[in-house]
């Protein structure tokens, strides 16, 4: 497919139906699995809208139509050594960057390099109204009005419907290595805490069916020096890491119903009826069965954190907030789409 | 869209004196100031070319009294200004004629640091460099290092989104809270992010981060700490021209090589710097650049001798490293008191904030000397190369009829040459009231309604620090402002005056 900029007719389609007061329900790459409440409305494609408009290696900076395959813009970062620091995951081949900061996804490198939304510089979009705007930009630092392009990260297009998205870059490590061994979850989570407060080259932290991963990455010399310090049997294959990014891995694949618990990271294992993985050097905990909603959304209340159901059946997929702060967000959405028409109840009810 | 027109301000003015009769009821003895010799240190903040007196200062010292302040100011009516430190650069806690200045400082306290986690729990008015300081004995430090960071609150950072010189590696302010308890101005509490990595809907952490105080009152301030790496190693590099020296910055980021801070002053900044902090630097050279690597030792080698042989081959006339951390710090004091420094050489001076691609330095560079030398205003340039962040210090005498207005007329011309080649208006300082009229030049009128729509989101009567940050769509219309793209008027719709 080649590039093409469907802004002018994404914006007709978005006028009209706020015309109509009717929803849109918005699909980029189409085939990801997204957690969110189902949207009732006419499907709004981006999966056309796409191309990288800019990208100049030397500013480690690019600016891509929201419609662009994540595999695409890694495939080109590649030949400059660059890459996406958030490791958006690519669990189709049809994932789109624009899809990527929408949802906020972030893969295991994200304790140590940042989320989704520390790495967004600037967006292009449409809000609800059919209004174009374009809030932050291409350069690394912008103090100038407020952060709405962050604020569109994780908005799941119920604020605007991301038309281009700015992006810093990374360079790709110089070399990486991947440590495994053997141990109890309850070992695994000591570990990590006690790694978090030292100087070490880790770009991976995780644990899952009794084996702690670590995954160093940087200098050759000074990754080299840290797999001696850390100990534990160099793994020679890395597609582990890429399979937990894209959430290929059997464990995912084989869930019937899958929670994403994010904790604070140093609180102890859920210990629910369900198989556990932990990732984010214990930030971000998956669960797979068939647990209590209520159970989990209790323990990680309880724990500091929040819940979503990934997959499964329920109404609510997102952890409820509380009344002032739903409020505030309601408010927040008739700011930007205020007859409902962008993905209308998809991150709540009410939004 | 029917939106307040915060420059105004509200039509309840408040009596001076009933306001402070009430208000001393709320609060202990000595925390509300009215009197005119009290109320003058607060009159303006860093940006001294403001000034403006508030109807009140109050200073509270736990979150019922800001309640109970916020609560009265609501039911008036009276607009509130909260300030940290004061040594914002924009005017932002500049406070309103019939308001009341909240000053946070006493918020002074490290609720708890938690080493496992890497966290700290901090009040708002606690220092900058007090978060690194309590970190320290864990091996820890709270990244983000504005060159204010001595003084300047965390709460103030989280306001302006503060970045520093090890913020090209690190992140700025954003990259590094975790979470924010805020009071909206009608008094309800919120908390914003979690000790978590995130938190459900939508992200109003972010939001927060650089909101200039106008959405709502930091009362506390979760931030990451991170580990001190175990070597830094400090580059010095000279260069016969600002502009070989900006093509040498970008040929170090191009390298993929990510320095912990690279720095760049020119000529007239060296000096200046060198009189005041005696940093060693070579005092002939057209333009310095500091670059610092971190990491481990291996890490630091490796990178230093990749760095070293660029600068060389970008030209550099002279090449040192730091032989020890004296010397270290010695070269970053330099750097780091170049404001006050240039500050000696004129009467007054005046900081700009740009920010624009790092490719563009050397262009950007070059259409700042022409205009200095048009408006026979020197201008000398410290600022962030490596993520951009111009620091054009404009030097001038206020007390010359008409030398402020033509200051503040060649900072406009350069903000607008930022803007042109992609680039923005502040990159860190923020626009408070000093660069309202400059957003005129980022932003259309669609952006600056919802922003303002935004700021309704969180405070409908508009009485949190009314009139900074955004400006009205009637002061973007203003001819004098205006700006013709292609013919085009940008504010077809709004009456002119
Ligand atoms: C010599 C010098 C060097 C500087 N270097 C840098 C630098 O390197 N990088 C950089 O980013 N900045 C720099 N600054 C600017 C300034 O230090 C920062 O903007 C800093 O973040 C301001 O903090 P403060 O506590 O002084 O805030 P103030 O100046 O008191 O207030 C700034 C803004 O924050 C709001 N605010 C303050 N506290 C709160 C609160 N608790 N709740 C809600 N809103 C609040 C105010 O309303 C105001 O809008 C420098 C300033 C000076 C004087």
């Amino acid at each position: 497919m080649g590039d093409a900029d469907l802004g002018e007719q994404i914006r007709e389609r978005i006028v009209e139906a706020h015309h109509w007061g009717r929803g849109l329900r918005i699909v980029a790459g189409g085939t990801r699995e997204r957690p969110g409440r189902r949207v009732a409305g006419e499907e709004l494609s981006l999966g056309a809208h796409r191309g990288i408009l800019e990208w100049e290696p030397s500013e480690l900076v690019l600016r891509a139509r929201a419609g662009t395959p994540v595999l695409e813009i890694e495939a080109a970062l590649a030949t400059e050594r660059q890459m996406l620091g958030f490791e958006p995951p690519r669990a189709a081949e049809t994932a789109t960057i624009g899809g990527a900061v929408a949802t906020a996804q972030s893969g295991p490198r994200r304790p140590f390099a940042g989320a989704a939304r520390d790495f967004v510089l600037g967006v292009g979009c449409i809000d609800g109204t059919g209004q174009r705007l374009g809030f932050g930009g291409r350069v690394i630092k912008n103090v100038a009005g407020y952060d709405i392009s962050r604020l569109m990260c994780g908005a799941h297009g119920t604020l605007g419907v991301l038309l281009d998205v700015a992006i810093r870059l990374l360079p790709v490590p110089e070399c990486e290595q991947s440590l495994v061994r053997e141990c109890e979850p309850l070992q695994a989570m000591q570990i990590m805490n006690s790694l978090r407060s030292r100087p070490l080259p880790l770009s991976g932290a995780a644990w899952e069916a009794g084996l702690l991963r670590l995954r160093l990455e940087g200098a050759e010399s000074a990754v080299s020096r840290a797999a001696r310090e850390l100990g534990g049997d160099a793994e020679a294959d890395a597609r582990w890491w890429q399979e937990l990014r894209d959430q290929r891995l059997p464990f995912f694949r084989d869930a019937r119903s899958l929670w994403r618990v994010a904790l604070p990271p140093t609180a102890a294992p859920l210990a629910l009826d369900a198989a556990e993985l932990i990732d984010w050097c214990g930030a971000q905990r998956w669960l797979s069965g068939d647990v209590d909603a209520t159970l989990v959304r209790a323990r990680a209340a309880q724990l500091g954190g929040h819940a979503t159901l990934c997959r499964g059946a329920t109404d609510d997929p997102f952890h409820p907030l509380a009344p002032g702060m739903l409020a505030l967000q309601q408010r927040l959405k008739r700011v930007f789409d205020p007859r409902r028409v962008l993905n209308p109840g998809r991150l709540y009810r009410e939004l | 869209m029917d939106t307040p027109s915060p420059e105004q301000p509200p039509a309840a003015v408040a009596d001076a004196a009933t306001l402070c009769r009430e208000l001393r009821a709320l609060l202990p003895p000595g925390a509300v100031l009215s009197s005119p010799s009290e109320l003058a240190p607060y009159e303006c903040d860093g940006l001294s070319a403001y000034r403006q007196r508030p109807l009140a200062v109050v200073i509270p010292r736990c979150v019922e009294e800001v309640q109970a302040v916020l609560r009265l100011c609501s039911a008036r009516g009276v607009p509130v200004v909260a300030r940290g430190a004061g040594t914002g650069l924009s005017g932002g806690a500049l406070p309103h004629a019939a308001g009341v200045l909240l000053v946070m400082a006493r918020f002074d306290r490290i609720l708890s640091v938690d080493p496992a986690a890497c966290t700290a729990r901090v009040q708002p008015g606690v220092r900058n460099l007090a978060i690194s300081e309590a970190a320290a004995p864990h091996g820890l430090y709270y990244a983000p290092d504005p060159s204010s960071q001595i003084a300047c609150s965390i709460g103030g950072n989280v306001a302006e989104n503060a970045g520093g010189v090890h913020c090209l590696k690190y992140g700025l302010t954003v990259h590094n809270v975790l979470a924010a308890e805020i009071l909206l101005m009608n008094g309800e509490r919120l908390t914003l992010g979690g000790e978590g990595p995130d938190s459900p809907g939508y992200d109003l952490l972010a939001l927060l981060c650089g909101s200039e105080g106008l959405l709502g009152v930091i009362v506390e301030v979760t931030v990451r700490l991170l580990a001190r790496p175990p070597c830094a190693r400090l580059l010095l590099a000279t260069f016969d021209s600002p502009v070989r020296a900006g093509a040498a910055v970008a040929s170090i980021i191009a390298a993929g090589i990510v320095p912990a801070g690279l720095e760049m002053m020119d000529g007239l900044a060296i000096r200046a710097a060198e009189a005041f902090a005696h940093a060693g630097y070579p005092t002939d050279a057209a333009a310095l650049l500091l670059c610092e690597l971190d990491g481990t030792e291996e890490e630091c080698t490796g990178q230093l001798m990749r760095v070293e042989s660029l600068l060389r081959a970008g030209g550099a006339t002279e090449l040192r490293v730091a032989a020890d951390e004296a010397e270290r710090l010695r070269l970053w004091s330099g750097r780091k008191s170049a404001f006050p420094a240039v500050g000696r050489l004129a009467p007054d001076y005046y900081c700009m904030d740009g920010s624009i691609p790092r490719s563009r330095l050397g262009d950007v560079l070059e259409r700042i000397a022409v205009l200095s030398s048009e408006y026979g205003l020197p201008v000398a340039n410290v600022f962030h190369a490596g993520d951009g962040n111009l620091h054009p210090l404009i030097l001038y005498d206020a007390g010359k009829p008409g030398e402020l207005q033509r200051t503040e007329e060649l900072g406009e011309k350069i903000l607008a040459f930022c803007v042109e080649v992609g680039g923005t208006i502040t990159g860190e300082h923020g626009v408070g009231v000093e660069k309202l009229g400059a957003m005129c030049l980022q932003f259309g009128a669609a952006e600056l309604e919802r922003f303002h729509a935004v700021k309704e989101a969180f405070d409908p009567a508009g009485l949190l620090n009314p009139g900074k940050a955004v400006p009205t769509l009637a002061r973007c219309a203003e001819g004098r402002r205006m700006h013709v793209h292609g013919g085009e008027l940008p504010f077809p719709g709004i009456e002119r005056f």
